[in-house]
């Protein structure tokens, strides 16, 4: 990939997302992201969130650390996408009282093309939010811009 | 006639952008050795590097998960649909 990602998102959504991280600490949330896809058709690849699908963390042995999505939930989310004309662009989850970095679990688990966007919560106060993509050779996360706008069109 | 494997979305830029593919098999792990074996870019996104699938991909053959069946061991027979799934799954440490 050429040109650094963007992932284009809403203020409001970036909202739902950390006040999603605040509802559930000092435990793990997670949700899906909604949205199109345009970096195939440009220069510049990006992509715009235009709506989040919040899931229930299954983890019940080690909800503060870790979170997880049955393949069910994988399957709804897609459904809710595509009821609204979109697809399933990639996920988001929290890091309770841990920066907003991919840890080595998460490239473990993670696919590319994928984004992912983990929202540091501090003592139950949402602090930085990032988005990340896995490299195609699974070594490592490359960061994604988060570009925040009131709207936008892909 | 032949299996037909649906490729999910994420894993399309590693297979020529196709959507599915076509393949004679008589298991899942037939399938997908075919499958990784045509677009091998794929392969590391399926399987660790000892083989096993990636405990974080689910397989199903016409929506059973291969788990509760024969796991890689599944037969399959023509026109049967095979569906690649992850579980979504991560953590802060």
């Amino acid at each position: 990939m050429s040109a650094t990602p963007t992932l284009w998102i809403s203020g409001h959504l970036v909202e739902k997302i950390r006040r999603h991280g605040a509802e559930t600490y000092p435990h793990e949330c997670c949700g899906a992201l909604l949205g199109r896809d345009a970096e195939t058709q440009s220069e510049t690849p990006g992509r715009e969130v235009l709506g989040s699908h919040p899931l229930v963390n299954r983890r019940d042995d080690s909800p503060r650390n870790r979170f997880s999505v049955t393949p069910n939930d994988v399957l709804e989310a897609e459904r809710v996408a595509r009821e609204q004309g979109l697809d399933v662009i990639g996920w988001y989850h929290s890091h309770p009282d841990h920066p907003a970095r991919p840890s080595e679990f998460d490239r473990e688990h993670a696919w590319p093309w994928y984004s992912y966007i983990i929202v540091s919560v501090l003592n139950g106060a949402p602090q930085e939010i990032t988005s990340w993509r896995l490299n195609d050779d699974r070594a490592e996360f490359s960061s994604e811009a988060l570009e925040v706008r009131r709207r936008a069109a892909v | 006639m032949a299996v037909k494997v649906i490729i999910p979305t994420p894993l399309r830029p590693y297979a020529g952008k196709r959507d599915s593919a076509e393949f004679k098999a008589a298991t899942v792990g037939e399938a997908l050795r075919r499958l990784t074996t045509e677009f091998a870019d794929l392969r590391k996104h399926l399987f660790t590097e000892d083989g096993k699938l990636r405990s974080f991909v689910n397989v199903y053959v016409n929506d059973e998960d291969i788990r509760y069946l024969a796991k890689e061991n599944t037969p399959t027979k023509d026109g049967d649909t095979i569906s690649i799934i992850p579980s979504i799954a991560g953590g802060c440490s």
